[in-house]
């Protein structure tokens, strides 16, 4: 019988893994900070009864009128502390007295929040002074979850991630390797040279399983993301998302000798996927014109494939171009690492 | 012929199980044949030929650039000759690797382990690339790392991580180790540490191939010598016989007079018992067969041209004046400036 002691693969990848392990700041960077992040774009940006929004009156009796508006704030200030308020942002719109018993109101017309005030605050006013509907109306709020946006944000950092953790962690210890000498060390022995790389496959796989955990776990306990598609199709979607990154990882350090030059060339390839990918926001906002070149990035496919697994609860049929995309980064990025690849 | 190298085999510290043919070490473990690389317009190795038979300590010796690393490393198959011949153990690179690897023992100049690992990790993950050696903890207590086993690398001194590289080269119980330049930048007592685990590889019967750029590392370990400069061989033979062919006896060095007053080097040169001279920065330094008759000649030269004496050194010949005699200038002058 063979023990693990005896096994090159199993050694190797035992080597991954300790390293990984005994490195405080990855694990923060790979387990914590996600999780992090998530928890606070979700307290940031989560779902209320709509804020009521501040504005000034100058008169008692205007603001006796405006506060009959539930979504108002209204505060009762001099003109002189009534503008400065307005001028700070404490305040969305002032309202003041204008000629011959007119209503004024002052706000920016560019922040969205004063345009609501300026419809919500003259409502108001024409209401007290006696102006009906004409029209009655009714009704009915969408706060159910997948729709929020923590729905959206999940899969995007989920995504985000696996394309971070794969690309970095196999580009620094490559080239670590590499400008320490310990790779062309390993080579002088009799090891396998495809061991090598496959046990950066195999630990980057097993962390996995806790890497997704964690943030999915998270997202689901504490913000009832839902996982609407199968969890065997998600997984599917992580393990391939991973490999292609890690595929891409391994052609980024396939040449570099120093840590300076495999992060600018980490930073360049990851830089305009943490963009344009749909990360924190649609990738539809951008011009149509790039929407091919966009949607092409393997990114993109694996963000808007765990979108639709997770939120639309959408199967390998509806996701073959995403998986198309993925699998095709995988193959020719690795293949390019393979005859790229400087072994010292 | 394989039956006569079975002495080699036979180890102090380790013992094999089962002793296959296939380990027996033919009587010339390496031979290296008209070796040429060159890098971009850098003649590295320009034609070199040398032989390391089984069983010695065979020391390739030259100043930092000299091509010995890279006559090392292609040895070692990490680096592609652009002409020549290697054999290592009987076999060739091209054809035979694998089974080549499995049976050198390999320490690269400058490797840094991964400083996460403790010793024993890092020997454990080395002996699992090997079919055969002795038990990981063995080679651990062989160079004396016994008590930092559970030690990170990163915790480990100079001296220390470079006893741990020796024990990753151990695993496999190599025939044959290659340790190139094994001492560099340790302090005189790791240093002396490595010596004698070297030594008693050596006294093992393991045949050790090794680089160095100290010439008392080569005249203390090496059986046979060879002097690198410039991509070539400029001499080879036992450290004895290279002394005594090129400095008979002793080495004189002297610095005397000024600009304004120089020593005509020419009279030096026919004093009695001198068999050469050279200058060198201002210093006159001359190998002497007779000291007794030199040294008071050349005082009496010195006086008689009114030429005052600064400075004289007198010292028994070595492997550095062999390399001063025929590259004409010092081993570490490229440190010194």
């Amino acid at each position: 019988m063979v023990s693990v002691a005896s096994r090159p693969l199993a050694q190797l990848t035992l080597m991954r893994f300790r390293e990984f392990l005994r490195e405080p700041e990855a694990l923060f960077w790979v387990f914590v900070f996600p999780v992090l992040l998530a928890a606070g774009l979700g307290v940031a940006f989560r779902n209320r009864p709509a804020d009521a929004i501040k504005i000034a009156a100058i008169t008692p009796e205007m603001a006796k009128s405006l506060r009959q508006e539930k979504l108002l704030d209204v505060q009762e200030l001099s003109m002189r502390t009534g503008e400065e308020a307005l001028r700070a942002g404490n305040v969305a719109l002032l309202a003041e007295p204008g000629p011959g018993g007119t209503v004024v109101y002052r706000y920016d017309d560019a922040n969205p929040e004063g345009r609501t005030a300026r419809i919500l605050a003259d409502r108001a006013v024409q209401r007290a002074a006696g102006r009906a509907d004409p029209v009655g109306t009714a009704d009915v709020l969408m706060r159910e979850p997948g729709s929020r946006y923590i729905d959206f944000l999940i899969p995007g950092l989920l995504g985000m991630n696996l394309m971070g953790s794969a690309i970095w962690g196999l580009g620094f210890a490559i080239v670590d390797a590499r400008r320490k000498k310990l790779m062309k060390r390993l080579i002088a022995t009799p090891m396998p040279r495809a061991y090598y790389l496959l046990s950066f496959v195999l630990s980057r796989l097993s962390l996995l399983v806790i890497e997704v955990g964690a943030l999915v776990g998270f997202g689901a306990l504490v913000f009832h993301v839902p996982l609407r598609g199968s969890l065997f199709v998600l997984s599917t979607l992580c393990v391939l998302g991973s490999l292609s990154f890690s595929a891409l990882g391994l052609l980024i350090a396939s040449r570099a000798r120093t840590i300076e030059a495999v992060s600018g060339l980490m930073n360049l390839v990851m830089m305009p996927m943490w963009i344009v990918s749909g990360v924190f926001f649609s990738a539809r906002r951008f011009p149509d014109a790039l929407q091919p070149v966009i949607s092409a990035l393997p990114l993109t496919a694996l963000i808007d494939a765990l979108r639709a697994n997770m939120l639309q609860g959408a199967s390998f049929p509806q996701l073959a171009r995403q998986l198309g995309i993925l699998a095709g980064w995988l193959v020719i990025s690795f293949a390019l690492a393979l005859k790229l690849f400087r072994w010292r | 012929m394989r039956g006569d190298a079975r002495p080699f085999l036979t180890l102090a510290s380790f013992s094999r199980d089962t002793p296959a043919v296939s380990d027996a070490v033919p009587q010339v473990a390496l031979r290296v044949r008209n070796l040429r690389k060159t890098y971009k317009d850098v003649v590295a190795v320009d034609g070199v030929d040398f032989e390391v038979r089984a069983g010695e300590c065979f020391g390739l010796l030259g100043p930092n650039g000299a091509g010995k690393t890279t006559t090392v490393e292609i040895c070692e198959g990490l680096t592609a000759a652009d002409s020549g011949d290697v054999l290592v153990l009987d076999m060739r690179w091209d054809s035979a690797a694998g089974e080549i690897r499995q049976r050198l023992g390999i320490q690269l100049q400058e490797t840094q382990l991964s400083e996460k690992l403790t010793v024993m990790e890092t020997v454990v993950l080395f002996r699992s690339f090997f079919r055969q050696g002795p038990e990981a903890s063995a080679v651990i207590a062989q160079v004396q790392l016994g008590e930092k086993t559970r030690s990170r690398v990163g915790e480990l001194s100079g001296g220390q991580k470079q006893r741990l590289a020796l024990a990753c080269a151990l695993v496999g119980d190599p025939a044959f180790l290659f340790l190139d330049e094994p001492t560099t930048g340790l302090d005189p007592q790791g240093r002396r540490q490595l010596w004698d685990l070297i030594e008693q590889f050596k006294a093992a019967g393991r045949t050790i191939f090794l680089t160095t750029h100290y010439m008392e590392e080569a005249e203390r370990l090496c059986d046979r010598v060879a002097i690198m400069d410039h991509g070539k061989i400029i001499a080879l033979g036992t450290p004895r016989a290279l002394v005594a062919s090129i400095a008979p006896g002793h080495v004189v060095e002297f610095s005397a007079g000024n600009p304004a007053n120089e020593v005509d080097v020419s009279a030096v040169r026919r004093l009695d018992g001198v068999s050469s001279v050279r200058t060198q920065d201002g210093s006159v330094s001359m190998n002497v067969t007779e000291l007794h008759r030199a040294v008071p000649a050349l005082l009496g030269e010195l006086s008689r041209q009114g030429v005052p004496l600064t400075e004289l050194r007198i010292h028994s010949a070595s492997l550095e004046d062999v390399f001063v005699t025929l590259a004409g200038r010092r081993l570490h002058d490229e440190l010194r400036s």
